[in-house]
């Protein structure tokens, strides 16, 4: 029988929301194909994600313990990876699509004899002539400008999927028990042939951009200190996690973990505050999958009220302090 | 230390209306850009390779207008649609044999986006490799890179050779000076006729995507914009 093997990415002690958004649609692919799924879990403790993984529908849970995978380095995970797809033999491999997979999979296609359709939108897996199977997906490309159908018939293929693109479903069948298989995985530190010297972490990020359910992003338009502090204090009481253009991190306003758009994080929450964001296609590649777009800008013309949902035409030095009083009141 | 940076000539996305116009890839303009910063003090030689058509020509002399010192052509039909395992085999094939000491590539091409060809080709190459740089220095016998990673920056030490995939947040490329553009034009650019392997992807079909359902826009005092938002958050889409 074939199978899809979902890996499971794990971030601060947590399955990150966007692979189980990938479990959620393997399940429901594998369900009309009659195939299995199984996940790969890369973490100094991986059995401890395993029930969870079983909630989602995952019948066989792949588990890679070593705390070389608590931060990320490449060589180990191509290693690791390489091995669980060797014993698991799957036809399709899911993952998110992260910095960390983005490092790591061009390497992994050509060791796992692989094709790799990358940052994809929708996957699914279609017939074609008698008895063969094709992964058929929908990416965005030229910034995405354009969408590009674009299609694999390799019997190994991997699929990245950005955040947002499908729900993530606990399953609602009485679960099996779900199949440990434990993977021995020694990693000879003489063979890293890159020594991770350090992590330097954002402060003050309290919310995982990529996951939130909302998010307040600044622009330009927030000048200054005291432009950031009316963001943080909007990203404060309505839970959101804190992005921003790429001008305000290079002027130092914000930090690089913040950054949203075609170079840095893709996000695709329910709720997208743009402030004093002009929409730069770059900018707009990263957000507009947003399900409710609200635009604060002083300048009518400015391009993001094309993509939002209710633009608001004005000075958010003036209308922030007003919004945060009253949305105050409401979610007080 | 001895550079090389694979370039790649694609459709100008910047611009909103689609002109035909064929830039050098952003990415890679910051690539070219790096290696001539940690380069400046030395008398080692910068050279650039593109895989793609004659016409791309263009595109190779704005980077040696930039400064890089040679160029190789890998020249493929212009209807030729290579996909990234493709794209790396090739250059694969061409650095196999050539010693240099870091190879650069942008992290992904703006037309694809699809941000695979440096990996794979590491890969081919069984070279240490580190993607998404933002930071670079030299050390002895090696690099230190700086690498936008998902919960911060994860700094790295690399020996050499090795390859680094460069993200447009790590410098701003210079504007070719006119003494660069006239050297550019007088470099001769060494050509081979690049013989492409197989894709194992195909596109199907290229549409634009979904339009988002036209907005609102409000405009009044600002206590009356929060009023109006407020109450379509709540009533209309429901979010709060």
């Amino acid at each position: 029988m074939s199978s899809i093997l979902v890996v499971l990415s794990v971030q601060d002690g947590r399955i990150k929301r966007s692979s189980l958004e990938g479990l959620s649609r393997a399940v429901f692919v594998s369900k009309k194909l009659q195939w299995d799924v199984s996940v790969a879990i890369f973490h100094g403790d991986a059995p401890s994600f395993v029930e969870e993984a079983g909630q989602y529908g995952a019948k066989t849970a792949y588990c890679v313990s070593n705390p070389i995978f608590n931060s990320h380095l490449n060589t180990p995970w191509i290693t690791g990876l390489s091995k669980v797809i060797e014993l698991a033999k799957p036809r399709l491999v899911v993952v998110a699509s992260t910095e960390s997979t983005k490092d790591i999979l061009g390497a992994v296609a050509i060791r796992s004899q692989a094709a790799v359709l990358s940052d994809v939108a929708t996957f699914d897996v279609a017939t074609f002539d008698v008895a063969g199977d094709i992964v058929v997906c929908e990416r965005p490309i030229m910034a995405a400008k354009m969408m590009a159908a674009t299609q694999s018939k390799e019997p190994l293929v991997i699929v990245s999927l950005r955040s947002g693109s499908y729900e993530a479903v606990k399953t609602t069948e009485t679960s099996a028990e779900i199949n440990i298989v434990a993977v021995p995985f020694d990693f000879d530190s003489g063979t890293l042939t890159a020594t991770l010297k350090e992590i330097v972490r954002s402060t003050g990020e309290t919310v995982d951009l990529s996951e939130a359910k909302i998010v307040v992003a600044a622009g330009r338009g927030v000048k200054d200190a005291a432009g950031k502090a009316l963001i943080d204090e909007l990203a404060s009481i309505t839970g959101a996690a804190v992005g921003a253009s790429r001008a305000v991190v290079e002027s130092g306003l914000f930090p690089a973990t913040a950054q949203i758009g075609q170079t840095g994080k893709v996000v695709s929450p329910e709720l997208y505050f743009a402030v004093g964001i002009s929409g730069a296609i770059q900018h707009v590649a990263g957000m507009s999958n947003s399900r409710v777009i609200v635009a604060i800008n002083k300048d009518a013309d400015a391009p993001i009220f094309d993509v939002a949902t209710y633009g608001l035409v004005g000075d958010c030095f003036k209308i922030l302090p007003i919004l945060n009083a009253e949305l105050k009141k409401i979610l007080s | 230390m001895k550079f090389c940076v694979c370039i790649k000539q694609v459709p100008d996305v910047q611009s909103t209306v689609q002109t035909g116009r064929m830039v050098l890839n952003a990415y890679d303009a910051s690539a070219v850009e790096e290696a001539l910063v940690i380069n400046s003090d030395s008398t080692d030689e910068i050279d650039l390779i593109l895989v793609g058509p004659a016409s791309a020509t263009e595109t190779i002399r704005k980077a040696l207008a930039m400064g890089a010192n040679n160029a190789f052509h890998l020249v493929v039909e212009e209807s030729s649609q290579l996909d990234s395992f493709a794209v790396a085999h090739l250059l694969a094939g061409f650095l196999k044999g050539r010693t240099y000491d870091v190879i650069l590539t942008g992290k992904q091409a703006q037309d694809s986006d699809a941000g695979l060809v440096g990996g794979m080709l590491a890969e081919l190459l069984k070279l240490p490799f580190a993607t998404n740089a933002v930071g670079m220095t030299a050390l002895a016998g090696g690099l230190q890179v700086k690498r936008q990673g998902d919960t911060g920056q994860e700094i790295l030490i690399l020996p050499i050779p090795c390859l680094v995939t460069c993200s447009n947040d790590m410098n701003n490329p210079r504007i070719p000076s006119l003494k660069g553009i006239m050297g550019a034009k007088r470099t001769t650019i060494a050509t081979e006729t690049g013989t492409p392997g197989n894709n194992r992807t195909q596109v199907s079909r290229v549409f634009p995507p979904a339009a988002r359902v036209p907005g609102i826009k409000l405009s009044g005092e600002p206590g009356e914009l929060v009023a109006q938002l407020l109450s379509k958050l709540q009533s209309e889409a429901g979010v709060l």
